[in-house]
């Protein structure tokens, strides 16, 4: 049971997907929460194209990416408040092309093609201290925005609009989000892969969600069901030989099927009830 | 339904001041030429069709729409200047009911920005929301999740949330909406009760002889301010058809003014071609919900 600890890279890699899947489930919350779930799945491939983009022109991976992907992320979240333009459709253009434009330099300077199968798919053996520290440091950012900010970051995800009515700056915390967003994403993207981070975003908060009515309650859940999910994953990975992102988010899908039945017995499904017929009422009254 | 008399007007400054004002979102005119003035203690009821500008007007107070012209003053000041101390309570059905808040999680919001960068709330704060929940007959249901509400605690969650910050004015989006008769007028006895504390009250309403006869001033708008007085003089056909493009008849009866609602008598005449549709003169307010 304790073998694959004497291998220094599969601790390394055990900390580093733990620390990312913590850090992916506390994000997550905000972007269940918004309805943004595809922000994480588009975001994931805009960063690969600014991944590439950096390799190719030798930048910093860490800094050409993260910036890539606060632009874009930034660019996501200004778009989704134009109700004008078909946001899906607007973030499918940015993203996809951004991913194109990585797979596109790729193809053409055939050299790197190894280091981008971990990027698509994630590898625990290609994590090295380096990757380990950017994790570390991320997330340590990433919980004292959400402590520092915590009232600032409910109210506007529960009520942008009215947020702003009531003075909070929803133009700088959308930007806060973006850019922790972003390095969250680019810092996770060795262990997960980018096709499936969106995944370690999604599933934590919403398997969280179902156990609680709490937003306090839903982001330390969330977190702690990344992190389990990332350590557990890993470790069965070790033994049954596949890749390592894609048995973290197996591991958690199977722990949100756990999650929905517990809800169903328990009878309580939050989010089925919640939605009263009062928009209909109204409605009608127009008409 | 209590039919409070309008306050009388001392030397106060005006509450707010509206001048010329044409105002509205990305470059689209939601409303034109609007001169109005709020003294402290007013309950006014904002009357129109769907898209008249009705929430473009509270939002204006507040300081959330592009003004074009014109200028907006809160207590003197604009209110991109200084953040207006008023309450706004949203429409209900703009509330996401599956987002995980408790009662009292909500009510809290209202407090965001006296502390903002603490993750708790200062006690003095915890008190302020957990009187005024009581005051509202809410405090029983702190720890439950909003959705688990009827309408009328529903609409005193976000009520609650707009009075913790104690405003000397409170702005309502249809307050009265998709809710039944007796918590109407629950909540419209509510909202006398805090107009008769000294809060001025301005709200939207579709509701003109439940909600809208009653209130001591009403103003009717259809992109621009057409009328504005006490209900019993704005209340005439002529108005009313200006405002919103329908025959309705007024009846006056024992010092009650009752408008005979027809909606029929728009599908018919929207059959022969519409003389004017007011759904196509403005979509400021669907283009926000």
């Amino acid at each position: 049971m304790l073998e694959p600890f004497q291998y220094e890279f599969f601790v390394r890699g055990l900390l580093a997907a733990t620390m990312a899947g913590g850090l992916c489930g506390l994000i997550g919350v905000y972007v269940v929460l918004r309805r943004m779930a595809y922000i994480g799945h588009g975001l994931s491939h805009a960063v690969f194209g600014g991944a590439v983009v950096s390799y190719v022109m030798s930048l910093n991976f860490f800094v050409g990416a993260s910036i890539w992907g606060f632009l874009s992320a930034l660019l996501i979240t200004l778009t989704t408040r134009k109700r004008t333009i078909g946001a899906d459709a607007a973030i499918g253009i940015i993203t996809t092309a951004s991913f194109a434009l990585g797979i596109a330099l790729i193809s053409r300077y055939k050299t790197f093609t190894r280091s981008f199968d971990a990027a698509l798919f994630g590898n625990i053996l290609g994590v090295s201290t380096g990757d380990l520290v950017a994790i570390a440091f991320v997330t340590v950012a990433a919980i004292i925005v959400v402590i520092v900010g915590y009232k600032l970051f409910l109210f506007t995800a529960f009520d942008a609009d009215v947020a702003r009515v009531y003075g909070v700056p929803t133009a700088w915390v959308e930007a806060a989000f973006s850019l922790i967003l972003a390095a969250t994403i680019v810092v996770s993207m060795q262990v997960l892969g980018v096709t499936l981070i969106a995944a370690a975003i999604v599933i934590p908060p919403i398997s969280a969600r179902l156990l609680t009515d709490s937003f306090k309650r839903m982001i330390l859940l969330s977190t702690g069901i990344g992190a389990f999910c990332g350590l557990g994953g890993i470790y069965i990975s070790y033994f049954i030989d596949v890749s390592s992102g894609a048995t973290v988010v197996l591991f958690s899908a199977a722990l949100f099927v756990l999650a929905l039945v517990y809800n169903s017995v328990k009878g309580k499904l939050p989010a089925a009830k919640a939605r009263r017929p009062l928009g209909k009422a109204s409605g009608l009254r127009d008409k | 339904m209590p039919h409070p008399t309008p306050h009388k007007h001392g030397r106060e400054e005006p509450l707010v001041q509206l001048t010329g004002l044409t105002c509205g979102y990305e470059g689209r005119v939601a409303l034109s030429d609007v001169t109005l003035t709020i003294m402290p203690g007013d309950f006014l009821g904002l009357l129109g069709p769907s898209g008249s500008g009705k929430t473009t007007l509270l939002r204006s107070i507040l300081g959330v729409v592009d003004v074009y012209q014109g200028q907006v003053l809160v207590e003197g000041i604009s209110p991109e200047k200084r953040r207006p101390r008023a309450g706004y309570v949203p429409q209900l059905e703009t509330i996401d009911w599956s987002f995980p808040v408790t009662v009292q999680e909500a009510v809290m919001m209202g407090h965001t920005m006296s502390n903002p960068f603490l993750p708790w709330h200062r006690r003095s704060d915890v008190r302020v929301a957990a009187e005024i929940m009581d005051r509202l007959g809410i405090g029983h249901l702190a720890q439950r999740h909003i959705s688990e509400l009827s309408g009328g605690q529903q609409q005193r969650v976000f009520l609650a949330r707009a009075l913790v910050s104690s405003p000397r004015l409170l702005l309502l989006d249809e307050p009265t909406a998709g809710v039944d008769i007796k918590t109407r007028d629950d909540v419209m006895h509510l909202l006398h009760d805090l107009n008769h504390q000294g809060v001025a009250i301005v709200m939207t309403t579709h509701e003109i002889n439940a909600v809208a006869a009653h209130l001591p001033s009403v103003v009717c708008l259809n992109t621009r301010v057409l009328a504005a007085g006490p209900p019993e003089e704005v209340f005439t056909p002529e108005i009313l058809k200006l405002t919103y493009g329908a025959d309705m008849p007024v009846i006056h009866h024992d010092g009650l003014t009752l408008v005979a609602e027809r909606p029929h008598l728009r599908a018919r005449n929207a059959r022969r071609g519409p003389l004017h549709d007011p759904d196509t003169s403005g979509h400021a307010e669907d283009h926000r919900a």
